[in-house]
């Protein structure tokens, strides 16, 4: 990103600023854990979960929600703002899980996308309330704001061709030009 | 605590604008408010927490720990709600409430807006009223707000609007690309399309700068501070005056009364959850439609055992709002051009004079969108999730055009506010609880302008279209809530007189939306801040140094 490269060109007064960001951006890099080190989710709920988000948003030229860190938002959100969906992920994943074994005899994440399709279709008939809720979810962590875990390096707004960062008429905030006035 | 002439209770639209009127006058005043007071600098542009879309909470309050509210379905079953979800009818909790981070679309309501009664008659089942005063009487007080608060905009293109004596003070900003397309389109029509009044400066004024026209205008604080509030505009000069004390993080518990039934003042609990209490010779309750009610409601005493105002059961009915309908047009080129504030371009002309039609409402385009905003918004039988749906997300987000409108509430007296028998927030007070429908009538205009919004964007080139004119099962409120205090003239049918005082204790006024009679077919804003001049305009007018000739 060539936002990167801006920061060697920074003022003083620019500098004091990016230090609150990077700052920001620091503090979310220590949250951003290894796989197997999620705040609530556990190894086995993260792979189910994942299988279902990249069937709502499957990878194509541009990443799939998994890729794109939307497992990052939802864990994230689920010890915090969403700490009242905890039952629901707990049992619904459960749901799919014995339902991806009745219907071929595996584990969900371990299908072919077409399986997958086929049982997270079914979820969908059979289990509208938490369905709606990860559809809900996945698509706030794939279109959101960068910020909460999720929409890396806001790979969902380069896709839809909307700018960012956004420059356009913020030259007290611009920083690929010179000294505020 | 020393006892001062004037509490207000809410730091929004209109307590802001009485307290700085008390306040140069020379009352001495204080300012309640429950919220904090966010600066320029607290702007952070999250999709997913602002005011308008709010999986992750609202940026500028209530928060959802401790504030919840009651609100109850069609079948009568009660929900507890948390401030983030759409049931609980949230507008703001902070200084500036909902102006810190609105639209900022500024209207005047048409003359006829404030005699729905005379001009349509009530229909069955509501609780349709007149105004006891008129758009002339307001009209003084609408231009005081516009060259007070901060208007830009140009009412030339239109001969849909009451008399007015002098033009805003602002000029609109440049029209984006949307107002290209849709401009052309409504004149081939016969309708006359202009530049929505807004309360955002369009040139240097007051001491600030214009717009910067970024995406991250509705549901956000200005990052610029081009956007006009009460918080960067009437709160400053109360304050500035010395007679203005702002006290923030300050929940009003309930109006203490006397002995005789006249008002003493306002028990509080403050920034540390402290009881206090501020005596006073006047009390100004501006707490917006829902919160306002229920300060009324929870104000018992042996003289009010009903709550404040309440001896006729009126507190807290004829809650409305805007029932929001329109469509979405999609091109085969590009409309979006990421330019803010997005709404640009609005017709008047379907307000009123529909046959069989009771009113109508303005139409305009609709904010500029983010990402988030166009999920459930693509073409007719996209998807809802999959690859269709991300590759219509691609295909349409720069490609579609949004044309929505409030559509003019008939209200009805079983749209209410109550407090809830057993739920308390965490004050241990009880909270709001919202009933009943809008009335379907509503429905039946709100359909009529969905398909006006459509065949608008049809003319401007639209390949396809989709409707949105649903009908929710819940009386609607949000940020647009009105209704629940009524001004009128008959204490067995209204709250408040002309004067925004209580019927029944001459020295406690209802000043906010609460008033409204009716909602006009507008964002509220300004109304609310015209009648926030009027009603102080006549409080000081009366105010004979410790009281005041009623």
């Amino acid at each position: 990103m060539s936002s990167r490269n801006k920061s060697s060109r920074l003022t003083r007064r620019q500098f004091v600023a990016a230090g609150a960001l990077g700052g920001a951006a620091l503090a979310t890099g220590c949250h951003s854990r290894k796989y197997a080190d999620w705040e609530y989710l556990t190894e086995d709920q993260a792979r189910t979960l994942a299988a279902i988000c990249d069937r709502i948003v499957p990878a194509d030229d541009f990443p799939s929600a998994s890729q794109a860190g939307v497992l990052t938002y939802i864990d994230r959100q689920l010890v915090r703002h969403y700490r009242r969906h905890q039952d629901a992920y707990r049992q619904g994943l459960e749901q799919v899980q014995s339902m991806s074994r009745t219907r071929f005899g595996q584990d969900l994440g371990a299908l072919s996308p077409p399986q997958q399709l086929e049982v997270v279709s079914a979820l969908e008939q059979q289990s509208r309330p938490f369905f709606d809720l990860v559809r809900r979810h996945t698509m706030e962590g794939y279109y959101g704001s960068p910020r909460h875990g999720g929409n890396r390096d806001a790979v969902s707004w380069r896709m839809l061709g909307v700018t960012e960062p956004q420059v356009r008429g913020r030259a007290q905030y611009d920083l690929t030009k010179g000294q505020p006035s | 605590m020393k006892r001062v002439n004037a509490v207000v209770v809410g730091a929004g639209a209109a307590g802001g604008i009485v307290a700085k009127e008390l306040a140069v006058a020379g009352l001495s005043v204080v300012l309640l408010e429950r919220g904090k007071w966010y600066t320029a600098h607290d702007c952070r542009k999250d999709d997913l927490r602002n005011q308008r879309t709010t999986p992750l909470g609202n940026a500028f309050g209530p928060e959802d720990d401790g504030n919840p509210r009651v609100w109850v379905d069609a079948g009568g079953t009660a929900h507890t709600t948390l401030p983030s979800e759409g049931g609980y009818q949230n507008d703001a909790a902070c200084v500036g409430g909902g102006t810190l981070s609105y639209g900022a679309q500024a209207w005047r309501y048409l003359p006829q807006d404030f005699r729905m009664k005379s001009t349509y008659g009530a229909p069955p089942g509501s609780s349709l009223e007149d105004w006891p005063i008129s758009y002339d009487d307001l009209e003084p007080f609408y231009e005081k707000a516009e060259y007070e608060i901060g208007i830009s905009g140009d009412y030339s293109g239109t001969p849909f609007h009451g008399p007015r004596r002098r033009p805003l003070p602002m000029p609109p900003l440049p029209p984006g690309r949307e107002f290209s397309i849709l401009e052309p389109a409504a004149r081939r029509l016969g309708l006359h399309p202009f530049h929505i009044p807004m309360a955002r400066n369009s040139v240097p004024y007051n001491g600030r700068g214009p717009c910067m026209r970024c995406r991250w205008c509705v549901g956000f604080a200005c990052e610029v501070d081009a956007k006009n509030g009460s918080q960067n505009t009437v709160i400053p000069i109360a304050l500035n005056t010395g007679n203005c004390e702002l006290r923030t993080e300050c929940m009003a518990k309930e109006i203490l009364t006397d002995d005789r039934g006249r008002a003493r003042g306002v028990a509080y609990f403050d920034d540390r959850g402290h009881l206090q209490e501020q005596l006073a010779d006047i009390v100004v309750v501006s707490g917006c439609a829902i919160e306002s009610a229920r300060l009324l409601l929870n104000s018992q005493s042996r003289l009010f055992p009903k709550g404040l105002g309440n001896r006729h059961d009126q507190v807290g009915r004829n809650l409305q709002g805007h029932h929001y309908t329109g469509a979405t047009g999609y091109f085969d080129f590009d409309t979006y051009d990421d330019i803010g504030p997005g709404a640009d371009i609005a017709i008047t002309d379907y307000n009123h004079g529909t046959p069989g039609l009771c009113g109508g409402g303005m139409l305009a385009n609709e904010f500029i969108r983010l990402p988030i905003h166009m999920l459930d918004r693509l073409p007719p039988g996209t998807p809802r999730w999959g690859l269709g749906h991300k590759q219509a997300m691609r295909q349409w987000h720069r490609r579609s055009i949004v044309v929505m409108g409030p559509t003019q509430q008939i209200p009805t007296a079983d749209g209410r506010v109550t407090v809830d028998p057993s739920v308390t927030d965490k004050w241990g007070l009880p909270v709001a609880r919202i009933s009943g429908n809008v009335h379907p009538h509503t429905f039946e205009i709100g359909e009529v302008q969905a398909k006006r919004a459509e065949a608008w964007l049809k003319e401007a080139g639209a390949i396809n279209t989709s409707l949105s004119a649903g009908k929710p099962g819940v009386v609607s409120g949000g940020q647009h809530q009105a209704g629940t205090c009524r001004m009128g003239n008959d204490p067995q049918s209204s709250v408040v007189n002309r004067d925004c005082q209580i019927h029944d204790v001459d020295n406690v006024f209802v000043i906010d939306s609460s008033v409204h009679v009716t909602n006009g077919g507008f964002n509220p804003a300004l109304t609310i801040m015209a009648v926030a001049y009027f009603a102080s305009s006549a409080l000081v007018r009366n105010w004979k140094g410790t009281g005041f000739r009623s």
